[in-house]
């Protein structure tokens, strides 16, 4: 238990530079994309059945850009809409860390 | 990062080192994989415990693992292409080989003497020597428009055979290993959108691909010849809305339940009975969320399924005679994988964000123990080895 909220006060430190949204809780929304988008992107956000999420592979697009792909999701792929699940605010949040290479 | 290393130190005082000296079998021993740190745990089903942890084995996102025929080695194929073979009694990697840039499973011939590897990166599929991991054969899946493909679903088939599917092409191969290390190649193709996973039944009979760019299965009856990939299933979501789908269904349970098969809906809260003669869908289960695997013990008693996120702390066991849930239990929050012991007395469940995996009894449901492990996903048994299409 110790352990555990050790680790999260960790990863709240981590996540905490970015204030993109108010009502992100960036220690949740790493693991988010770390456990949940790595089923399909790779654990270490390289690539698997959906593209890689890597800062580098993701030049072309902007964050807002992102941001619309994790909440609408990409008609006829696999990537899902994520709308139901996170706000405006958490999608910002997590398009703007991987453009930034910190997840 | 402290924390991190605290929690592995931690986990590393829990192991016991193996013992190599000791005489022992391997045969009710098995690995957990942990995702997210590389390493696996071997251990010991009979005392419900941790005989090591192997570590070294690099991106372990949806990493699989086959076993040796004498069931003394894993080998484990991870997401970096790394494939990996590992000794149960010694608890040290034998022999490593990164193969491909990204890889998403592999099978095990049936003599034991084949391994092979599906990709993304580059796509297509790699043959190696089970002793050494030397290379044997590479099959490029190239579809019949000529561009590469991912390949999923790859099972191996009686005679030194494998089937697979090509994701972008919406094609399943099967490599005939047979007669030479050169495979000969049949190949479906246009069998459907965006394949997603395949499996063959526990008597190597029937090859089932499911799709998720359409509704449908495709199945090719491997004991009639000439082969063929024909649809079943058509259509068994027609005019109704899919929901989201945040992980995709793997086809790895689908272990042969009675006289019938359950197929997970794709974007859709149930599973699908199909009756393994006529393949006509005889019933549906609605269920708690998504199914992402629905195994079957092992005697075909009962199916237990897990869900996707967010409906993911759940497991719900389902009564193959009359194929209502007969029982629902919360083990943890981001329920991963299940795992019978070879004739199904107990369940092994990974619980990846309560850092555990819970064994149960399957008749009475109750929890027998708890083993600690970091961020546990897949959990797979020696027992595999005498397995057709594990």
């Amino acid at each position: 238990m110790i352990l555990g909220t050790l680790l999260l006060a960790a990863m709240t430190l981590v996540g905490g530079g970015a204030a993109a949204a108010d009502n992100a809780d960036p220690a949740k929304l790493a693991n988010l994309v770390r456990q949940d988008c790595g089923s399909c992107h790779g654990l270490a956000l390289t690539g698997g059945l959906g593209k890689p999420l890597t800062a580098e592979a993701l030049l072309q697009w902007d964050a807002g850009q992102l941001a619309q792909i994790i909440l609408d999701g990409i008609p006829g792929t696999p990537m899902p809409p994520w709308r139901p699940l996170l706000t405006e605010g958490e999608a910002r949040w997590i398009a703007e860390a991987l453009k930034s290479g910190r997840l | 990062m402290i924390a991190r290393i605290c929690f592995f130190l931690l986990c590393a005082a829990l192991a016991a080192p193996l013992h190599a000296g000791e005489l022992r079998g391997t045969g009710d021993l098995g690995i957990i994989v942990e995702r997210a740190s590389g390493s696996i745990l071997i251990v010991d089903t009979s005392k419900r415990g941790v005989l090591g942890r192997v570590e070294g084995l690099g991106d372990l996102s949806h990493a699989s693992a086959v076993f040796s025929r004498d069931q003394r080695f894993a080998y484990l194929f991870g997401r970096d292409g790394g494939l990996s073979k590992v000794d149960l009694l010694t608890g040290s990697i034998a022999k490593r080989v990164i193969q491909s840039g990204n890889s998403i499973g592999g099978a095990i011939s049936d003599d034991g003497s084949l391994v092979a590897a599906s990709n993304y990166e580059p796509g297509g599929v790699r043959v190696f020597d089970a002793g050494t991991l030397a290379p044997i054969a590479d099959i490029p899946a190239l579809g019949a428009d000529g561009m590469p493909s991912k390949t999923v679903g790859l099972v191996d088939l009686p005679g030194r055979r494998f089937a697979y599917a090509l994701y972008d092409a919406g094609e399943i191969w099967i490599a005939d290993f047979s007669e030479s290390t050169t495979p000969v190649l049949t190949r479906f193709t246009g069998i459907g959108k965006l394949p997603y996973d395949g499996n063959v039944t526990p008597d190597g009979r029937h090859y089932l691909v499911g799709l998720f760019g359409e509704d449908g299965v495709v199945h090719v009856d491997l004991w009639r010849t000439p082969l063929k990939a024909e649809r079943i299933l058509d259509h068994y979501g027609r005019g109704e809305e899919k929901l989201p789908v945040y992980k995709m269904p793997h086809l790895e349970g689908w272990a042969a339940a009675g006289d019938h098969l359950l197929v997970p809906g794709v974007g859709r809260h149930e599973l699908i009975a199909v009756d393994l003669r006529s393949l006509q869908e005889t019933g549906r289960v609605a269920t708690y969320g998504q199914p992402v695997f629905a195994v079957a013990r092992p005697d075909g008693r009962h199916t237990w399924v897990n869900f996707a996120h967010p409906l993911n702390d759940a497991v719900e066991v389902i009564d193959n005679l009359t194929l209502q849930v007969v029982h629902r239990f919360k083990p943890g929050p981001a329920v991963m994988h299940i795992e019978f012991t070879p004739r199904g007395h107990e369940a092994w469940v990974s619980v990846r964000d309560a850092d555990r995996v819970q064994v149960y009894d399957t008749g009475s449901f109750a929890k027998k123990a708890e083993i600690e492990a970091a961020k546990p996903s897949g959990i797979f048994f020696s027992a595999r080895a005498t397995r057709i299409g594990q």
